[in-house]
């Protein structure tokens, strides 16, 4: 079914298209297109404190019973993941960002401002993310999704330094930027016109990956109870169910639903980056 | 020294499945090596050789496989071998000493552990002290201090490593060697090194070489007899002697003539255009679209073997089944 | 022992003091950075919630500030924690007080550590062979058949594996307990019974870190030895005759497994952040629920040295695995 498909898309790009990152890109695709649409359909209202008889397991009314705190649980899934989506999208942007604008600055200006950026990114790749996060949002008064994607987005930026960094690296090696040099480019001139360029695949695939390492945090935080008290979040939701020992009692309906959608996220999230290395390298593709 | 023949390969098919369809890489080719010959197999990249070299002792990885024929070695067909038989026949009959013999070494393991695993391979239950008689014997024919055999290989200079590979392939005494370019990374002082103590080993040893490269300069050196291979195809194949003085095949000799010499002063030669891609092979000879004397019935029918004089074959539509005939300068007819 | 490898050592530890001094500098300056006062508001909330008349708050107040200097000027404070660190004093805990956060991270740091290294080993060792086996041609159909379900179960965070685990075998199952690390009425000695409900409490902790990680060892083992196989050795340990079983294992993991631990060291402190959360869940007596505690009780300063103490242990074991890298590859030793 793949390869019929694959056959419509342009040039050359249906042959490399694997199966590994169709797959992942239908995933998410499927889950942003169920969270755009779904909050029209559904009403939030019911996703409230107390807004339906707590407690009732799936059926009837309420397609995935209701929590323990009277939410129906399918409006609460519908409107939560939305918002866990924007806070891991928040959260990679900023990272993503603020690591390539590092990576490029210390790959191409060398000298003690690589030695600096380089010692702190690796020193702090070493350290447990949870661990400074949890300190941080520990710390804050008044949680909101909004901090929250910023306090996740302050250690998500390394691995994309360290990865867009060796690449500028590579590339600074290489024939044409001589040439461009020769030709009395500007070292700005150089990195925005020849660099970026080719270091563009893997800034994209790293925003993958900070995006799901971003969602984990952010998740994980949530679950631990550090996250926005009131918002409808993923990550809330499982601490909600945390908290009214729903494992213990055997309310499946209120823990269920949302590993059931954050698996779907994250096994997409790497169906995409594997299949979308697969795309970028096809030389790798030996076997 | 006449005999039986000690490796006998006949109509060897080798074919590469690729995702444009089967590729023909070695196609049909027979030879026959007594003990004590030396073979040089030469050819452009792509010409098969290097397949030729692997499918002799069943080491094809796919997405290769050998599609057909006999390799026999001593009588025995390997090809037919069960995994254990085809185990046991490695090393002990047939070596191989491989292209990149500077990466044929396992790293982390140090030279002494390496030769030792190949031996207790096939005879367990030497003791540690033959092993090491053994081993010192087997570095000091080459020409190497024992006492590299307690080195890791990255502390191994590339000749050395060259040498050290020979003497692991020649530790059970086979009766064929295949070298695939075993000086193909190395300088011209340690290439000569490397290729006398092949001659030495191969003399001592009484076996036969299949020496595969593409510098018709060092196998002409080396070889007694020549094979010159073309997309696949065994075009010719005589000794050496005849095939640089007198080559009869139109692709040989434009090979021959493109090689510089150092007392003639004169431009230099190439032969115009590519090999055809493998896996649409064109009917009749694959090498008519470059030949200069190409005629019809080149273009529509495969040429077979024929044999021109002793040990002396061509496969060419020049040569239809004559016993000999005088040599043929494609040089003079494209002049 | 060469130059090399003692520059080598040097430049090592040279980077776990690094990654130390950062660790601390960061742990003192964030709380310190945000607005308000930790300290004071964690009094307060404690003295609103009814806890005041059991410890008087003016004395624990003025002494943390005197002994803390806490109205001092900042690099006074800096070199003071130091110097408090060094002494490993870490503070006191407020909802245990007058019970030191040394003793508390102390009896909780085993328990982590135990779970941690059993759960990474069994499924870095058992995860490596797979994927080893996955990248050796032919056959293996039974593990190619998990590998779906792999991939799957290493996408989805551990402390979810968990929630799943405990519902499947606690609760329905009934197979093993839900929490805990040894029942709430064992008196901890040193006898088989107290080693057996160990073991059963830490099964579904071990199992929810392990299943969460193998996946990922196993791909990532199965590259490398794709593209080990594609080596020129493994081509001449062919040509020698040798035993299949010999060269996958001496020829082929031996070679490929080097970068894999290079991943291992990297990855660590993921794993870590996983299981902090794990803990959490299965209420087992480690770091993570330590820190989960504290953070609930807004007890500062074992949270504070709860967070050092899993960033000095996780920068020590990527040291050691460090220093394991160059006993396997000889090429770095010289």
């Amino acid at each position: 079914m793949t390869a019929r498909f694959r056959a419509y898309l342009p040039g050359g790009v249906g042959s490399r298209l694997g199966g590994t990152l169709f797959f992942g890109l239908a995933i998410l695709g499927t889950i942003a297109l169920l969270s755009i649409i779904g909050p029209f359909l559904t009403d939030a209202s019911l996703a409230q404190v107390g807004a339906v008889t707590p407690r009732r397991p799936p059926g009837g009314d309420y397609p995935l019973g209701t929590d323990a705190q009277g939410r129906d649980m399918l409006a609460l899934m519908v409107h939560a993941t939305p918002a866990t989506l924007k806070m891991g999208l928040i959260a990679g942007v900023i990272g993503v960002g603020l690591g390539s604008v590092l990576g490029l600055i210390a790959g191409q200006f060398g000298g003690w401002v690589d030695a600096v950026i380089r010692v702190v990114s690796d020193s702090l790749l070493t350290v447990p993310a949870i661990a400074i996060l949890v300190v941080i949002a520990g710390s804050i008064d008044r949680m909101t999704t909004g901090i929250m994607a910023l306090v996740v987005a302050s250690l998500s930026w390394m691995f994309t330094t360290r990865t867009v960094r060796a690449q500028v690296l590579t590339i600074r090696e290489r024939g044409y930027i001589e040439v461009a040099r020769v030709n009395g480019e500007t070292p700005m001139e150089i990195l925005f016109r020849e660099v970026m360029p080719n270091v563009m695949p893997y800034i994209v695939a790293s925003f993958v990956g900070t995006v799901s390492a971003a969602i984990l945090a952010i998740i994980g935080l949530e679950a631990l109870g550090l996250g926005s008290q009131d918002e409808m979040t993923l990550g809330n939701t499982i601490y909600w169910a945390q908290q009214s020992s729903a494992v213990l009692r055997g309310f499946w309906w209120w823990w269920a639903p949302p590993i059931v959608v954050i698996a779907m996220i994250f096994v997409g999230l790497f169906l995409t980056s594997v299949g979308f290395d697969r795309f970028a390298n096809p030389r790798l593709e030996r076997r | 020294m006449s005999g039986a023949a000690v490796l006998d390969v006949q109509d060897l098919d080798v074919v590469y499945d690729t995702a444009s369809g089967p590729a023909r890489a070695v196609n049909r080719v027979s030879f026959a090596l007594r003990p004590c010959q030396r073979l040089g197999l030469i050819g452009e990249s792509g010409s098969g050789k290097t397949t030729m070299g692997t499918a002799l002792m069943r080491l094809t990885r796919a997405p290769g496989r050998i599609a057909g024929g006999r390799i026999l070695l001593d009588g025995a067909d390997i090809l037919t071998l069960s995994p254990r038989e085809l185990r046991a026949t490695r090393l002990r009959d047939i070596a191989l000493i491989p292209q990149g013999a500077m990466s044929a070494l396992n790293p982390v393991m140090r030279l002494r552990a390496q030769m030792v695993d190949a031996i207790l391979a096939h005879e367990p239950g030497r003791s540690k002290v033959e092993l090491d008689a053994r081993i010192s014997e087997l570095l000091t024919r080459v020409g190497l201090d024992p006492v590299v055999a307690d080195r890791y290989p990255h502390e191994l200079s590339g000749g050395m490593k060259q040498r050290a590979v020979m003497a692991i392939a020649t530790s059970l005494s086979p009766k064929v060697i295949v070298a695939d370019e075993p000086t193909s990374a190395l300088d011209v002082v340690v290439q000569r090194q490397v290729m006398q103590t092949l001659g030495r080993l191969q003399a001592g040893l009484g076996a036969a070489v299949v020496l595969i490269g593409h510098d018709m300069g060092l196998i002409a050196q080396f070889a007694d007899t020549v094979g010159v291979m073309y997309a696949g195809r065994l075009v010719e194949i005589g000794p050496v002697a005849a095939m640089i003085e007198a080559p009869r095949h139109p692709y040989t000799q434009l090979l021959i003539d493109s090689l510089p010499g150092i007392d003639v002063k004169r431009r230099l030669t190439g032969i115009p255009g590519l090999p055809p891609p493998l896996v649409t092979l064109p009917d009749g000879c694959p090498f008519a679209p470059r030949c200069p004397l190409a005629h019809d019935r080149c273009r529509s029918e495969l040429p077979s073997p024929q044999t021109v004089a002793p040990e002396h074959r061509v496969a060419c539509h020049l040569y239809p089944e004559h016993e000999s005939l005088p040599p043929f300068r494609a040089a003079e007819a494209t002049a | 022992m060469s130059l090399s490898l003692v520059q080598y050592l040097i430049r090592r530890l040279f980077q776990l003091a690094l990654v130390i001094f950062i660790a601390v500098s960061v742990n003192f300056v964030i709380p310190r950075l945000l607005p308000g006062d930790p300290v004071a508001t964690a009094l307060a909330r404690l003295q609103t919630a009814g806890t005041g008349d059991t410890m008087d708050i003016e004395a624990v107040s003025a002494s943390y500030r005197a002994r803390y200097g806490l109205d001092q000027p900042l690099w006074n404070q800096y070199l003071n924690y130091w110097s408090d660190l060094f002494r490993f004093d870490f503070g006191v805990s407020f909802s245990n007080f007058p019970e030191k956060v040394t003793t508390m991270v102390g009896a909780a740091l085993p328990w982590s550590v135990g779970l941690l290294m059993t759960a990474t080993l069994l499924s870095f060792a058992v995860g490596s062979l797979m994927g080893a086996r996955l990248a050796w041609p032919g056959g293996g159909r039974l593990i190619r058949a998990l590998v779906p379900g792999m991939m799957v179960l290493s996408a989805i965070p551990f402390y979810l594996l968990a929630i799943i685990m405990v519902y499947i075998f606690a609760v329905e199952l009934r197979w093993l307990p839900p929490a805990g690390g040894v029942e709430t009425t064992r008196i901890m000695r040193l006898d088989w019974a107290t080693a057996l409900d160990v073991l059963r409490h830490a099964v579904l902790p071990c199992l929810s870190i392990a299943l969460g990680s193998i996946g990922f060892w196993a791909l990532g083992m199965r590259s490398q030895m794709v593209c080990v196989l594609g080596e020129d050795y493994i081509t001449f340990a062919e040509a020698k005759g040798l035993s299949p079983g010999r060269i996958f294992f001496r020829y082929g993991i031996r070679n490929a497994f080097l970068p894999q631990i290079t991943a291992l060291a990297l990855n660590l402190s993921a794993v870590v952040s996983g299981a902090v959360l794990v803990e959490v869940i299965f209420n087992y007596p480690g770091l993570g629920s330590l820190l989960y505690v504290a953070i609930r009780g807004q007890d500062y300063f074992v949270i504070q040295g709860v967070v050092l103490v899993l960033i000095v242990t996780l920068a020590v074991a990527m040291f050691i695995v460090d220093l394991i890298y160059p006993l396997l590859d000889p090429r770095i030793r010289r």
